[in-house]
């Protein structure tokens, strides 16, 4: 074990950090926009609707991400139209490659999670909004969405862990992550304890940073669940 | 639909390499969990500590980084054993590394699938067990582990279904299953989208007679317990 190589190395290991950072925040926020609007299709009866969403979900949550991956980053410049088009500045790079993958990956479970928080509404609570006479749009806006979002907290936390571990498959098509860091370092130096366990103590404490964070988060959402603090008695002064 | 061209067996070769290699992970992993959910319920200090951080860690860092650690420090470690104990050069089997690592990542999610499944059976099954005058074994056998399991398939399969897609990092560290058969394939016919979409449905029918599988186990073994 060398530590030196790390300490003259740690450049490459933070440009690294923010690689991971930026490419899973983003792969995040696009996924979630998008899972929304898709889980409302899912939920509805209407089969043209929900078909269509269900195959995409099934076939993204079934396969590898890292397939998914190849699939757009090699698979895409087999076809003629996508070569000629205008997003095939894009579909060369690395970077937005791995953007689209991840996003469409985290979008499908995020989908899924999300659909079975609506599923599990209360029905009274539905009936309710129906009687006070709120619209379709008001009842999603003020009482479907806000109670499917706090009850798919916990899920979606997990989703977080598993897009930042998902991640690291984007060293494989070259992007310098934190992992992308790590097998650079290996392959310079020969040091495969020093090079991933550096990794691995960055995504450790990436990992620690999502939970905690999502604690804090559920505190705030869930303060209503919380049981309710007893006021002490106050010592009431004699008489 | 697919024109493979005569490349078909290939990828067939690759998809059984697949199965093995999640075959064998999932026995390591299933290991692994048992000796580690027992390691959590022990009174042992040091074994509860033990597990903890082992199940802490796996689950906080990526399994590729796990596998490039495991694949290229394995092989660093065989090599200087090997100078020192002069069996001269060792390679690492990428098959030997794949399912070592996969079988230790999924050993600690197993860990807390079966933690959770031993803790569901109730207390007093067990003390029944040892008022019989069965050993601690026998109380495992006879009476903990059948009546777990119930609560353990719905995370062991889940479990299986991530294991699964992980399978395809493999390729990664040099291991010829389909997914690197497929990228072979891609580049020698220039057609990648081709033969990767072809994985991807594979992939999508191991999930899916998986699924099936584990619907009919969870029938099986909730035989004895009334439906709400």
């Amino acid at each position: 074990m060398d530590p030196t190589i790390i300490f003259e190395n740690i450049n490459l290991y933070v440009e690294g950090l923010f690689t991971t950072i930026e490419l899973v925040t983003l792969a995040l926020l696009l996924g979630f926009a998008l899972a929304v609007p898709l889980a409302l299709l899912q939920t509805s009866k209407n089969p043209v609707l929900w078909m269509p969403v269900w195959a995409y979900s099934y076939f993204f949550r079934g396969t590898p991400l890292l397939v998914q991956l190849f699939l757009i980053y090699y698979g895409a410049g087999q076809f003629e139209a996508v070569r000629t088009s205008v997003l095939w500045p894009y579909l060369r790079e690395a970077w937005s490659c791995a953007l689209i993958a991840f996003t469409l990956n985290t979008a499908a479970y995020t989908t899924e999670i999300l659909r079975g928080a609506i599923k599990g509404m209360p029905h009274g609570e539905i009936e309710a909004a129906k009687a006070v006479g709120m619209s379709k749009v008001q009842r999603y806006r003020r009482i479907i969405l806000p109670s499917a979002f706090r009850r798919a907290l916990p899920a979606y936390s997990n989703e977080v862990i598993f897009m930042l571990h998902g991640s690291a498959v984007a060293s494989v098509i070259t992007i310098v992550d934190l992992t992308g860091a790590a097998r650079i370092i290996n392959s310079r130096f020969l040091s495969p304890y020093e090079a991933f366990i550096t990794a691995a103590i960055f995504y450790l404490a990436l990992t620690f940073t999502i939970v905690w964070l999502f604690r804090m988060v559920e505190k705030r959402w869930f303060a209503h669940l919380r049981p309710q603090e007893t006021k002490k008695a106050k010592a009431v002064p004699a008489e | 639909m697919l024109d493979l061209q005569g490349y078909g067996p290939m990828i067939m070769e690759g998809a059984l390499v697949t199965v093995e290699v999640a075959l064998l992970s999932l026995a390591i992993a299933v290991i692994l969990g048992m000796l580690g959910a027992l390691a959590k319920l022990s009174n042992s200090v040091v074994s509860r500590n033990v597990a903890q951080v082992y199940t802490t860690i796996i689950r906080g860092v990526p399994d590729l980084v796990m596998m490039l650690l495991i694949f290229f420090g394995g092989q660093l470690l065989v090599n200087r054993l090997g100078e020192v104990l002069g069996f001269g050069y060792i390679d690492i089997n990428p098959f030997v590394a794949g399912c070592l690592t996969i079988g230790f990542i999924f050993g600690a999610y197993m860990t807390e699938t079966f933690r959770g499944a031993i803790l569901a059976v109730p207390k007093g099954q067990s003390e029944a067990g040892v008022a019989f005058g069965m050993s601690r074994r026998q109380v495992f056998f006879r009476v903990v582990l059948p009546q777990m399991v119930r609560h353990a398939l719905p995370g062991f399969g889940n479990n299986w279904l991530v294991l699964l897609k992980t399978t395809a990092l493999v390729s990664v560290i040099g291991l010829d299953d389909m997914v690197r058969k497929a990228n072979l394939a891609g580049g020698s016919t220039r057609e990648p989208f081709t033969f990767l979409l072809l994985v991807a449905l594979i992939y999508l029918a191991f999930t899916t007679v998986s699924v099936m599988a584990l619907r009919w186990a969870e029938k099986r073994y909730s035989v004895g317990v009334r439906e709400a």
